[in-house]
């Protein structure tokens, strides 16, 4: 009798999962897709004003996705040689006690809610990028340097993962033909760990790609189209994040379009990130 | 076989306790509104005066509970338009088809300092030079205070009550420059006014402090006075307003009194603001 009711209780919250994703999907796609209708799709995804209390009022996205676009690729470069750096360093190098010590510390990385980043990103990095860099410190650089810390950990742990499952005959072999371990990492291991190097790329993608509330707080949230990484700018996140409060009409709508254009591309990502990893275990 | 079934069995004790957990907090929380509380919703501007207001009022009427809830002055309109909260909050005036079916009263009026970084050697800039700053016509400072930085504009997001009434009072249709650096409230602003020499930005004169310097417009100074006798001209109402169709609750009415008595009034008016009655 109980067997069969816990067994209905996890059969709901299973069910609620899926039933509130699609309810999700459905209701961003109804608020957002009407706008899209009326402005045009290449005039809101090209436009280069966004001015949505305006008359006449403007809605143009590009400058948010070109900085949502620069901000991760910024992260990437920040977040994925220093992760992948690491994980080779825990799986290969590591002294067995030293990486004990080393992954939950990672993992408490991880843990940091993003509020805390997006502040000490503020505080600490914004005043001395402007200061010794220039710019209004707020800026695409500031926020790409703590997005790639805060994309680490992600990357950390699948690579460490896919570079453990690479099987110890594979680099017994390499050390055999006379190749030093620095060669057998680079020539043999980390080909070997490729997809699943990816796939953490790719979901470190997504996160930063994700990210709000620390962007709103870093990055300045200017309007413009972004010509220098000293830049301030605006992502297609932290607009939303800014905005919605305050929307409301088409202003509103306008918000939920721009959440159809950023719930589309997360989802391309994590199809391909599905799609890498099959790919790995196949 | 035995062992992992066992296991099974725990951990789904566990999912069921967790689940039967989140319930019953979740029915707590919602049992909890009683009738002797308020709900006022919006502007984020005017939340930190009704904020003060509402401590001061509940400290002599135990038993009463007001909430206050910055979340800009649409969203206040909306929740009292659809009765999520009694009373909302607008910073700016209210648009036709949103003052046809909602009562609006002025609780005060706000005046908006431009705003400049203490090191600033500025002291007044005219509306025009103001406006050729914030539409980006003067990317740089050479020509006001002769040091070549180029400027930091400081502004609103599209929606604040703030931005459309800087927005209307004085950027006369000309656009915000896109290089416009967008905070998400008052106070963050003014952070960054304090921080960078080359910064500019309008806020609240309610909230103006010793880390930024308020300029003079035109040779006035955004001083109570000068908003009094009106020759400070950016200015706009704090609003409270509620559905035509629906009566306040008594508490709602009482408190309403009780921002508009003189007490209130003085209150309000020692926080920055300026009397209703003066306009």
């Amino acid at each position: 009798m109980s067997e069969r009711l816990i067994r209905a209780i996890l059969l709901t919250t299973a069910l609620l999962s899926l039933i509130s994703l699609a309810v999700i999907t459905f209701f961003i796609f109804q608020a957002g897709v009407p706008l899209i209708g009326q402005v045009g799709i290449a005039p809101f995804i090209g436009g280069t004003v966004w001015n949505p209390t305006g008359d006449p009022k403007s809605f143009g996205i590009l400058p948010m996705l070109l900085g949502s676009l620069y901000l991760t690729v910024g992260a990437l470069i920040v977040g994925v040689p220093l992760g992948v750096a690491v994980a080779v360093f825990m799986a290969e190098l590591a002294p067995r006690r030293m990486a004990q010590i080393m992954r939950p510390a990672i993992q408490l990385l991880a843990g940091i809610p993003s509020v805390i980043y997006g502040f000490v990103g503020l505080t600490l990095l914004a005043p001395f990028v402007r200061e010794y860099l220039g710019g209004p410190g707020l800026s695409v650089l500031t926020s790409a340097i703590v997005l790639g810390i805060m994309i680490m950990p992600n990357v950390i742990s699948i690579s460490e993962d896919a570079i453990r499952a690479v099987p110890n005959s594979y680099r017994e072999g390499s050390l055999a033909l006379g190749a030093t371990q620095w060669q057998t990492i680079w020539g043999v291991v980390l080909p070997a760990a490729r997809s699943g190097i990816l796939a953490s790329v790719i979901l470190g993608m997504g996160r930063a790609l994700g990210e709000t509330m620390a962007v709103i707080m870093m990055i300045g949230n200017a309007l413009q189209v972004p010509l220098s990484p000293l830049d301030s700018a605006t992502t297609l996140t932290s607009n939303i994040g800014l905005e919605l409060a305050y929307a409301s009409g088409q202003h509103r709508e306008a918000l939920f379009a721009t959440g159809v254009v950023l719930f589309v591309l997360i989802m391309a990502l994590n199809l391909i990130a599905r799609a890498v990893s099959q790919q790995q275990t196949n | 076989m035995m062992r992992s079934n066992q296991c099974a069995w725990k951990s789904s004790k566990l999912i069921l306790l967790s689940c039967l957990l989140l319930i019953a907090t979740l029915l707590a929380s919602c049992g909890q509104s009683t009738s002797n509380s308020i709900t006022l919703t919006g502007s984020t501007s005017i939340t930190p005066f009704i904020e003060h207001l509402a401590e001061l009022y509940m400290h002599e009427h135990p038993g009463i509970t007001i909430n206050v809830q910055g979340l800009g002055s649409s969203a206040g309109i909306q929740a009292a338009q659809n009765g999520t909260a009694e009373i909302g909050m607008s910073s700016r005036n209210l648009e036709a088809d949103e003052a046809a079916d909602l009562e609006q009263l002025v609780i005060a009026y706000d005046a908006l300092a431009v705003i400049v970084n203490p090191e600033n050697p500025i002291d007044n800039l005219t509306r025009e030079q103001v406006r050729d700053l914030f539409d980006g016509d003067l990317p740089t400072w050479e020509n006001l205070n002769n040091t070549p930085n180029s400027v930091t504009l400081v502004s609103r997001e599209a929606g604040s009550g703030t931005y459309s009434a800087f927005d209307e009072l004085l950027m006369d249709k000309q656009l915000i420059s896109n290089r416009a650096l967008r905070q998400g409230s008052n106070g963050a602003i003014r952070q960054i006014v304090a921080d960078n020499p080359d910064a500019i930005g309008y806020i609240s004169l309610g909230i103006v402090d010793n880390s930024v310097k308020a300029i003079a417009i035109d040779g006035v100074m955004p001083s109570p006075e000068n908003v009094h006798n009106q020759s400070y001209t950016l200015i706009r109402p704090f609003l409270f307003v509620w559905p035509k169709s629906s009566t306040l609750s008594p508490e709602a009415q009482a408190f309403i009194d009780y921002v508009l008595s003189p007490e209130g009034q003085r209150e309000l008016e020692r926080s920055g603001l300026v009397q209703r009655g003066n306009q």
